[in-house]
């Protein structure tokens, strides 16, 4: 099974449908775009014409968002397939997903649903992982989720939960440090806690982006700059983490690339200080 | 409670929003509601994004009200949110049993989404068809093709307001046709037929064969006019690139 390139490190973007022109005629100085997977699972047109160029120009890494690792009632194989055609035709710097579950019983909630931190998930979410990356023949990223509550019974922390899923299935992280923040503001742990308990050398890439305030909790909307305090736990991250890509994640409340690629250069510095 | 049980309970909680099943996630009540959000938030939009017309003929209270009842009534079950819009349609029938451009309104906006990312299929070349047995030639056509009978002036409806201008009043055709909607190279079509065209293309996808479809039609125009017609329509589909094959058997 082959690891997804150890030594990159470089610094992108999400492509969304806004900046495709951008990116398909002009040079955007990224070192890397990252596509939403499931966008792209489609039998064909314009999404895959598109893909098939920006791929031509650029390394492309596979973001989903609906594997639903943390089911408990195993994998949709006929997603699984439509995955390896995708990641066999692209042929990604990285294919990753959220430690989460959005499938159950049939119904599909479409959302990242929260994995209680219990020995019985782990589990599951290992065995699910061994089956995806067999599948691919590849390892995957999983995605830290923002999360909004935590179940009771719980006997692990996220990051303990985290690290035993890396080790017991050879997975590797992709670390979103604004979910981090996130997630410690709702829950009240410790974000450097987090970075210290994960796994730093399984980390490949970085996810930045900004969040809003609800009315008790943080909601991570993908819709705004990325905030003071996420850079600064970004250069907290930055300090523990080997060679990693990182890029800024923006779904909602698309601004011109030049100010997302602001954010970039702010990232690049950060990363070269370290 | 194990994952699976707690799985369904979060499940049944996100359809439903019962007091029940919240309280069998624990005491977690702004936690639940940011998920409640998102969970509809999510369905919303899709609808909104799949239905843009179709949300102003009707109005954004309208839609936004048979949007909840269907997503009250019909969970989404395939792993793409891309599937979740086919089934408003049923839905539309029933909030809005009267109302047939409602109905047709939702029908081509959802058959230009799918005919968006249908598989590619290249148009046939003309040249192909010199040597043909036209006796046993048996044409495929377009996979983005989708045919569906028409019996309001919709298609004028949903073209105006493609174009931002102002859009007619509903009416019933005199009599009834048909829509076409398929994709050429990366743009989506759509066509108003009449309703022997639209029945000529539903019998070429029946089965194929150009026979066929010329015994169709000199049944209903009489051998002359029925053989001009099959060969009037198959110069019209090859030059919209509805045709993309085409073989002996």
């Amino acid at each position: 099974m082959s690891i997804s390139n150890p030594h990159f490190s470089g610094y992108g973007l999400g492509l969304r449908k806004e900046h495709y022109c951008d990116f398909l005629e002009t040079s955007v100085p990224v070192d890397f775009v990252e596509v939403i997977s499931e966008n792209f699972m489609v039998a064909g047109g314009q999404p895959r014409h598109i893909l098939r160029q920006v791929r031509e120009r650029y390394p492309v890494a596979l973001h989903g968002v609906s594997l639903s690792i943390g089911t408990a009632e195993g994998l949709d194989t006929n997603y699984l397939q439509r995955l390896k055609s995708l990641v066999d035709e692209v042929e990604p710097l990285f294919v990753s997903d959220h430690l989460s579950w959005s499938r159950s019983a049939g119904f599909n909630a479409h959302d990242l649903l929260p994995v209680p931190y219990t020995d019985e998930a782990l589990d599951r979410v290992c065995a699910n992982i061994h089956q995806a990356q067999d599948v691919l023949g590849r390892t995957m990223l999983f995605e830290n989720p923002s999360s909004y509550l935590a179940f009771d019974g719980a006997s692990m922390s996220e990051w303990e939960f985290i690290a035993a899923m890396a080790k017991r299935t050879g997975c590797e992280l992709l670390l979103d440090v604004n979910n981090v923040f996130v997630s410690a503001s709702n829950h009240g742990f410790d974000a450097l806690a987090f970075l210290d308990g994960i796994p730093a050398e399984r980390v490949r890439q970085v996810h930045l982006a900004g969040h809003s305030q609800g009315r008790e909790l943080l909601i991570d909307s993908h819709d705004s700059p990325v905030c003071a305090g996420v850079w600064e736990l970004y250069a907290e991250a930055m300090t523990r983490l080997g060679p990693v890509a990182t890029m800024i994640e923006r779904d909602d409340e698309i601004p011109p690339l030049t100010e997302l690629l602001r954010e970039l250069s702010r990232a690049r510095a950060l990363g070269a200080q370290r | 409670m194990n994952l699976a049980a707690l799985q369904q309970v979060f499940s049944h909680w996100l359809v439903n929003a019962s007091d029940e099943f919240a309280q069998l996630l624990g005491n977690n009540a702004a936690g639940l509601a940011v998920y409640q959000n998102n969970y509809r938030a999510q369905l919303v939009g899709c609808l909104e994004q799949a239905f843009p017309h179709l949300r102003r003929w009707v109005g954004e209270e309208a839609f936004l009200a048979a949007s909840i009842t269907h997503i009250d009534s019909h969970p989404p079950h395939a792993w793409t949110l891309d599937a979740y819009p086919e089934g408003f349609y049923a839905t539309l029938k029933d909030v809005f049993p009267r109302n047939p451009d409602v109905h047709e309104l939702a029908w081509i906006e959802s058959a230009l989404n799918e005919a968006f990312v249908a598989a590619d299929a290249e148009p046939l070349a003309p040249q192909v068809l010199a040597e043909l047995d036209w006796d046993t030639a048996v044409l495929s056509l377009t996979p983005s093709l989708r045919c569906h009978g028409l019996t309001t002036n919709a298609e004028a409806i949903w073209s105006a307001l493609w174009q931002e201008t102002q859009a007619p009043e509903a009416v019933m055709l005199e009599q009834a046709g048909g829509l076409l909607v398929w994709r050429r190279q990366f743009t989506s079509r759509l066509r108003q037929v009449d309703a022997l065209e639209l029945a000529a293309l539903q019998q070429v996808q029946a089965d194929g064969s150009f026979a066929g479809l010329c015994e169709f039609l000199v049944e209903r125009l009489g051998e002359e006019a029925g053989v001009m017609c099959a060969g009037e329509y198959l110069a019209t589909w090859l030059g919209s690139e509805l045709i993309v094959g085409v073989r002996d058997v």
